[in-house]
Order: structure tokens, then sequence, then C-alpha cells
């Protein structure tokens, strides 16, 4: 497989600017012939259908929530970011696209990711140009915050409802386009599949959700917009619904999967406290402006934390890392949160927790103030927990969180299927080995509102694509395949739900390939992963028929694609022998303890290549080059 | 805690449906509400019985998927709160909980508590938003917006598109729900000049989708888990009133300008 960035040529600065005015543009007419996919209506997927629509192509667009307003953008919390330097700080898109590089571990794409610091400007004026309320100062100008891993001001935000307000902005703009006929909306439709036709993506197969019917659609150009796989471990911030299975599929059909390893464990989430725990909420990382992380000096210190003195406390991150304090990038926090509780200076049941407090904050700004920045996240966490963090600090653990793996993308948005894109948290892109906090919603609207609209129609003005409908033999082909795999899930009528199977993998790949991992315990859980995964098969029980709504039937498949992606990441993460960003291998590290990058033997993009059911992946490389970054060891001192 | 449910089960839309009573023991306190169906679904599924559908996906109150009327209210007993959000120690130990669907003209039932709400998005198609082309937007700042005005906008926005106003409506009404969407963009500069069509509009639709009319109950608001005020209502009305009495007032169909 041969991997081409298709990155350009010329300064950094000038490369996008240049590439598009150089791109082949589809006529007016044209476009309205041209029929493209969108799976996927979060912030990705209904700013690209929106915006392609505005274009004047036709467009279909498919979700599995009942309503594209609910994709799970809708729950980020704390901002988006963006180089407009409205505070005067010094910010500029030259040093978010440095911050991004560095916060991601010298692991992405130069030319990427300095598109996305150049579009982040733009992004802020089309969001606010359609109605999104952000917050804004008493002059009438917009307001910033912080985030983790940086030095300014850059983070746009509304309340603690960002992603809500940025897709509430998208998903109106994609219903203005279904208003008007042109884009026809799949709500409550899986996509279980790819197909591929002559070497180029031509469509999808479908479950819909409600009818159990199997379909198909087919189209000119086919992107895939369909969030991050962090529900492999069961438990993570995401929403329930959240999986893999488009771009597993996909892969299955030969796009290349890059960096499955690389997953984001978030530090501030509250902590779990039990075993009928169905998922973790996060408390966002705009906390840690106001909020100071501790824990006790001494070990097994089980007194109320009031009662604890100043002195007898450890800020552990402001000791550690004196300049960015508690606003060290995540994958920083995560492992030192780690640390301490594993020292056993945790906090609350089970000593897996540290305190997130306020006392400070508020005592200096007052409480109206905390309340106004974060009341609703307050709130959110007094529903869970019972306790108000205006009177006790939050109890705060890591917990997965975002995927900056995902299918290998060329600077088009292409995977290595032609005709075939990968959009936000899809796609591998841009974040390296570990995000910064507020860069998704940048990434993902950067991509739908101003890159893929550009590079699609690049594609569809070179080729020459043939009359391919769903009654093409291919369709039939992989339609089959669809409900074959349907059938098995239901035939097996075993004793255990795949709601117990999910748990149990998720547990495997949180002990071992979660926040830190080892060559030892990758070997293991690969063995115990394939065994897991033929119980599955074997032991499953779904109960109902394929052909009507059914719950059950629908996370049966998504944990099925779950087992072969753990496996996967287990592979990469075993293959990977050096630390970078969130991927910690406990044998390379500094003595400090933070991650000790290999780049001379790992300073590339590992891109797995599917090579067949029970076959070893191949693993494709593409090398990292760096034109203006020097990559250095991170520091945060 | 043990509870007595009291769960409606619905085979389709066709099908009239039934209370069916599962008694349910080992519930925790700490459990949210739809943590404990999980563990009732978990021993549906054990015996093999068909497990009770509904809706769910961010469980934090805020993709709005969730939602069923206990004991008679929308998203339960506690003020505020999703029924993703709402936890077992609201509820006293040996409960009797009764769950229903919405119950709503407009939101036909799928199955057991899953309804269909694609109506609201029909009633955002036909006039809710902002025309902003991509790449048409002026520079952000050059629009400035009270702080007060923008907070307002944020309050009405925060709607999540529940349909609880819809089922704790005596008339199924969905007036708070259009008169947030209203309201948010008309509170903003950028909303000014699609003010008039949107709202004239958005009604036209939500009256076409057989929702009924709004009589000040009230139940809305207080069903509302975002808090959404009913002042919104008086804003629409408002701006309706305003909207119909200019000549030639039409419900234009939606990016009717465009293209
Ligand atoms: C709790 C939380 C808070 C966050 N806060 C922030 C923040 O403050 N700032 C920030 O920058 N980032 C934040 N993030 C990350 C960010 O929200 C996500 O990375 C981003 O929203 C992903 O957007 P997306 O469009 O790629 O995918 P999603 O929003 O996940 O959308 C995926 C879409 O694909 C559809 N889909 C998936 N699979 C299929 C299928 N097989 N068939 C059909 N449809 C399918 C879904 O229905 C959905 O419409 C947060 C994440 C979480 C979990
Ligand atoms: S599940 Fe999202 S609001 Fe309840």
């Amino acid at each position: 497989m041969e991997l081409r960035s298709k990155a350009p040529a010329g300064p950094l600065a000038d490369k996008w600017e240049r590439y598009r005015s150089d791109i082949r543009l589809v006529s007016p007419t044209n476009k309205l012939k041209h029929h493209i996919i969108v799976v996927g209506s979060g912030l990705a997927g209904a700013s690209a259908a929106a915006s392609l629509a505005e274009l004047g192509y036709t467009v279909s667009c498919f979700c599995f929530q009942d309503s594209p307003r609910r994709a799970h953008s809708i729950a980020a919390q704390g901002g988006i970011n963006a180089a407009k330097n409205y505070q005067n700080d010094g910010d500029s898109v030259f040093r978010l696209f440095y911050d991004t590089i560095k916060g991601g571990d010298f692991r992405s794409r130069e030319v990427n990711v300095y598109r996305l610091a150049e579009t982040s400007l733009r992004i802020i004026d089309q969001c606010t140009a359609q109605g999104v309320p952000f917050a804004r100062e008493y002059g009438g100008l917009l307001a910033n915050r912080s985030f983790g891993g940086v030095q300014v001001a850059r983070t746009f935000y509304a309340r603690g409802q960002t992603g809500q307000q940025l897709l509430l902005g998208a998903y109106q703009a994609l219903e203005r386009q279904v208003g008007a006929g042109k884009v026809r909306m799949y709500p409550r439709t899986e996509m279980l599949d790819l197909v591929v036709v002559d070497g180029r993506a031509r469509g999808i197969v479908v479950r819909d959700l409600v009818s159990g019917a199997v379909g198909s659609s087919a189209g000119d150009a086919v992107v895939l917009a369909t969030g991050g796989y962090s529900n492999v471990y069961y438990l993570s911030t995401n929403a329930k619904g959240c999986n893999v299975t488009a771009i597993w599929r996909a892969h299955r059909r030969g796009a290349a999967f890059a960096n499955p390893c690389f997953t984001q464990i978030h530090p501030t989430c509250i902590p779990q406290t039990g075993h009928h725990q169905s998922k973790l909420t996060l408390m966002s990382e705009s906390l840690r402006n106001d909020g100071r992380i501790w824990v006790p000096k001494r070990k097994g210190d089980a007194r109320p934390p009031r009662e604890i003195q100043e002195s007898e406390r450890d800020y552990f991150l402001e000791r550690l890392y004196p300049s960015y304090g508690n606003l060290v990038p995540r994958d920083v926090a995560s492992r030192r949160v780690k640390e301490v509780c594993d020292e056993g200076r945790g906090v609350g049941p089970g000593g897996y927790g540290v305190y997130l407090d306020f006392a400070d904050a508020i005592a200096r700004l007052g409480r109206h103030v905390i309340a106004e920045r974060y009341g609703n996240l307050f709130e959110m966490y007094e529903r869970i927990t019972a306790e108000n963090p205006f009177d006790v600090p939050m109890r705060i653990y890591p917990a997965p969180h975002y995927t900056m793996g995902g299918l290998w993308v060329d600077y088009n948005l292409m995977t290595t299927i032609d005709g075939l894109y990968a959009i936000g948290e899809a796609n591998f892109s841009d974040h390296g080995a570990n995000r910064l906090g507020a860069s998704a919603l940048m990434q993902g609207l950067a991509d739908g509102y101003f890159i893929l609209p550009y590079t699609i129609g690049d594609y569809l003005a070179q080729v020459k694509l043939g009359q391919v409908g769903t009654d093409h033999t291919a369709f039939r082909q992989v339609e089959r395949e669809v409900s074959e795999r349907v059938e098995r899930l239901l035939a097996a009528r075993g004793r255990t739900t795949p709601d117990a199977f999910h748990r149990e993998l998720g547990r495997l790949m949180w002990d071992k390939c979660g926040m830190s991992r080892n060559a030892q315990g990758l070997k293991e859980t690969l063995q115990k992963i394939a065994a897991l995964g033929e119980r599955f098969a074997r032991d499953v029980y779904v109960g109902g028929k394929g052909e009507e709504f059914n719950q059950t039937l629908e996370h049966a498949g998504r944990v099925a694609d779950f087992f072969e992606l753990a496996e996967l990441m287990c592979r990469d993460a075993l293959h990977r022998e050096e630390s970078c960003g969130s991927h910690f291998r406990e044998e390379f590290q500094t003595p400090e303890g933070e991650a000790k990058r290999d780049d001379a033997r790992f300073g590339y993009v590992a891109a797995w290549e599917y090579a067949g059911a029970g076959k070893a992946p191949v693993l494709n490389k593409e090398p990292l080059e760096f034109e203006v970054v020097h990559p250095a060891q991170r520091s945060y001192v | 805690m043990r509870l007595t449910l009291h769960v409606w089960r619905q085979s389709g839309p066709r099908d009239a449906g039934r209370f069916v009573r599962y008694d349910v023991t080992d519930v925790s306190p700490d459990m949210s509400f739809l943590e404990m169906l999980d563990v009732l679904n978990q021993q549906l599924l054990g015996r093999q019985e068909e497990p009770i559908a509904f809706d769910h996906d961010c469980r934090e109150g805020i993709c709005g998927a969730c939602g069923m009327v206990i004991n008679g209210r929308p998203h339960g007993p506690q003020h505020a709160t999703t029924t993703c959000q709402l936890h077992m120690r609201t509820f006293p130990d040996g409960a009797a909980l009764w769950l229903e669907p919405w119950r709503a003209r407009a939101f036909p039932v799928v199955k057991d508590l899953v309804v269909d709400r694609s109506a609201f998005d029909r009633v955002i198609a036909a006039g809710g938003f902002i025309t902003a082309r991509t790449g048409s937007a002026p520079e952000a700042n050059s629009t400035l917006v009270p702080k007060r005005d923008a907070d307002l906008a944020m309050d009405a926005a925060a709607c999540i598109g529940c349909g609880a106003c819809v089922a704790a409506c005596p008339n199924a009404s969905a007036m708070l729900f259009v008169a947030a969407k209203v309201s948010h963009l008309g509170l903003l500069p950028q909303g000014q000049p699609e003010r008039a069509t949107r709202v004239v509009s958005m009604v036209a639709q939500m009256d076409a989708e057989g929702f009924g009319a709004c009589t000040n109950h009230g139940e809305c608001m207080a069903a509302c888990p975002k808090e959404i005020s009913i002042d919104f209502i008086a804003r629409l009305n408002r701006d309706y009133l305003k909207a119909v009495a200019r000549p030639k007032p039409q419900a234009v169909k939606a990016n009717g300008g465009d293209v």
C-alpha cells in the first residue's frame, strides 16, 4: 500500500491558499448530478453535509440517533480554539499550530496542522454568523478562556455547552438544506458496510433501525464523519451509542487505520461509583482554569478535605510543572493523577480520585463568578455525586475520552480508498499522540465547513465515474454479507448479553491498553481478546428478530467490531516501542517519568492495512517530516 | 433498594399497548434511573424475555434523547433533571413507578418508551435557522452583542429538544420548543433579517405537525429539564403578531431565497 500524503509544496504558511487556488472545480450543473453520502451528523458531518448542499451537490446524510441534533458532539462542554488573538496576549496562527504539534508530541503532519490553525479564524466567524451564542464581555465583544497545554486564552465558549451550541448551528444549517430539498436526512439508520466498485467507494449498506430492513445507498463519494471509538473501553465519557463500526468496516474494505493505540484519557472525570456504572461523566477541562488539583501528602489520609491543612496538601501539578501548573496537557495530568493514586494517596472510595478544589477561586472571585463560569457543571456533579462543589472539593479521576487514531487520510482528507473520505474524530489527522483541549470541535468544523467541500470537488472533477446504482451486483453482495452477519449474531442464542461481553472487553483494554502499557501486558491481552472474541461468537444472546426495532442487536454488532479493533489497538501499542503523548509504554520513560520518544525509530504514522480474517495486519509507515518545527522533548515545567 | 415498575409495553405503532409489572431488586441509590433500567433489561435478557426499548445516548442531560413519563411527570419528580440524570436516591425504597412514553399525536410511539420526534426536526427545517452560507461570514467581532442579549439568547438556546414540554402540556402543544428557537435567534442581531418569516414559518409547520394550541397552562416550563422560561412564549406571540401585521406575511419555504 502506498501512502501519499499529497502535501503541497511551497512555504508552510502559503500551502493551503495556493493549493485551494489550484484545485479543480466542478461546474454548477455537474454538482447537482453528483450524489455525496455523508455518514454522521456531528460537527463534522452536519457542517460538511450543509456546506456541500449549499455548493449544489445532492447529499444524503445518515445518523443512528432519532435526530441529527443528538450526535455526540452535542455533549462537548468546554470550548473551541481559534487563533483570533482577541485577548492581545500574543496568540497567532503559528502559535496555535506550534502548540498543537507540540501537544501532540510531534506525531502529526505539519501541513495539516498548519491548515487547521489557519482555518480556526473562519470557524468563529461562521458560527457567530449562524447565531451561536458565544459568551461575551460587557462591551459586547467575544470572551475567551484558557485550556490546557497553552499559555494564551484562545478558547471560545458558550457556558458549559459549547458543543451543543456549535452543533445546533451546524444542525440548523443542515435542516435548512433538508427543508430546501437538497439534503435527504436518514435518522435511525446505521451504516454497516462500505461498497467499493472498481477500487472506488460507491456507496454504503445500512440497516433501518426502526424496521430492521437492510438496504443500500449509492453515490459518487462517501464521507465518514462517524466520531471516535473510546467506547472500546466500555466506560468512557462518550455517549452510549458511539462506536467504531463505520470506520472499522471501511478498514476491512481497504482503508488504512492509523495510530489506533493513540487514545486520550481525560484527567477530570467523575470517578466510578459501582459495578452498575454505564458511563463516565466528564468534568470539563475548563475547570482547571480555577480549580486546583491536590491530594494529601500522607498516604491513606482519610480525613475530610477541609480538615487537611494547607501544609499537609500536595498540589502535585503545580509542584511538578510550575509554569503550566494545573493546565498541563491531558496526557501529563492523567498520568500524574494515576501516579499519586497508585502511591496510595488517592481520595474517595477505593482511593481512585484526587481533589479539584475551588475554594481559593471562590474566595478570590466570589461565588457568583464561579457560578456563572461553571454553574451547570457544578450542578451536574452534584446530581451524580450528591456533593456540592461549592462546599466540598470535587473528586476526579481519568477516563477514556477521545481517540486521536482513526482512518488514515491524505491532505485532501481522502482515505486509502479512492472516493472515501474521513473527517472529524473519525480520521487520524491533526492531533498526533495527544489532543489539546478545545481542538476537536475546531478540527471537526474545519474539516466539514472549510476543507472537505473543496477537496472533494478536486476528486469529482477528475474521475470518470460510471453509472452505479444499488442494483449493481457489488451492492447485492455486500447486503448479503451484512444480513448474514446479523443472522449469525441472532443465531448464536448463547447465555451472555452483548453488554456483559462489552464490559469484559472494556476492562481488559483499560487495564492493559489504557493509561499505561507494557509489552507483557499487551501480549497477554491480545490472547485474552482473541479468546473472549471467540466466546462472544458462540455464547452471545441477542434475542428478538433482525426485522424489527432491536437495540440489543445494534449493540451486539458494535461490540463485535470493537473486538477486532481492540486487537489492532494492542498490536499497534505493542509495536510502538517508545512513549509519546497519550501512548505511555512503561519501558520507555525519562528519569522524571515523562514520555520518552524515539524519533529515529518511530517518527512515523503507523497505518495498518487489513489483510483478511485471521491474518496479521500489514504495517505501513508514513514518515513524518518536519520542515518548520524541531521535535524536542516536551517540557511543561 | 427494591422497586415495583409498571412499564408501558407496545410492540409498534399499531399495537394497543399495556402496562406490564416488573419487580426489581438490587437497586443501588447511586444508580442513575437508566442504569436501573439497564439492570432490569439484563435480567430480562437472561430470562430470554424482550428488553424494554427506550431512547438514550449521552446520559449527561444534553442530547435530549432520553425521556419518559415517570409517575405522571415527564422526566420524573426531580426539578430541572432529565431522565438520564435522575438518580435512584430520589425515590424511597419500595417505590412503585409507572413508566410511559411521551403521549402526543405528533409523537407516534415507535416501541415501548420510544417515540418518533421527527416533527421537531421539520419545524426547525421550516425556519429555525439563520441563513449564513458557509464562507460568507463577516469577522466575528465586527458585530457587538450586548452581554445581556447574548445571555438571554443562550438561556433560550439551551433547549435540548427532548419533547418533555409537549408531553407535559394538556394540549400537546410545542409552543415552548418553538418559542425557545424563535427567541434564541430573534434576540441576536444576526437573526433580525429573517425574524418575521422565521416565526411565521415555524408556527405554520408546528400546526401542520398536529401539535395542539397553547392555552397558557405553564406545565411545559415546569417539566422542562433546562428550565426554559414561558416568557419566551410571550416573546414568540409578540413576534408573531408583529410579523402577521406586516404587509404580505408569508410562510416561506425553507431556504426560499437561496440558490
Ligand atoms: C463529554 C465530552 C466533552 C467534550 N468536550 C470538548 C470540548 O470542550 N472541546 C473540544 O474541542 N472537544 C470536546 N470533546 C470532543 C468532541 O466533542 C468530539 O471529538 C467531536 O464532537 C466529534 O465530532 P464528530 O463530528 O467527529 O463525531 P460525533 O459528534 O461523534 O458524530 C458522529 C456521528 O456519526 C453517526 N454515526 C456513527 N456511527 C454511525 C453508523 N455506523 N451509521 C450511521 N451513523 C453513524 C452518529 O449518529 C453521529 O451523528 C468532548 C467530548 C466528550 C465526550
Ligand atoms: S441521554 Fe442524553 S439527555 Fe438523557
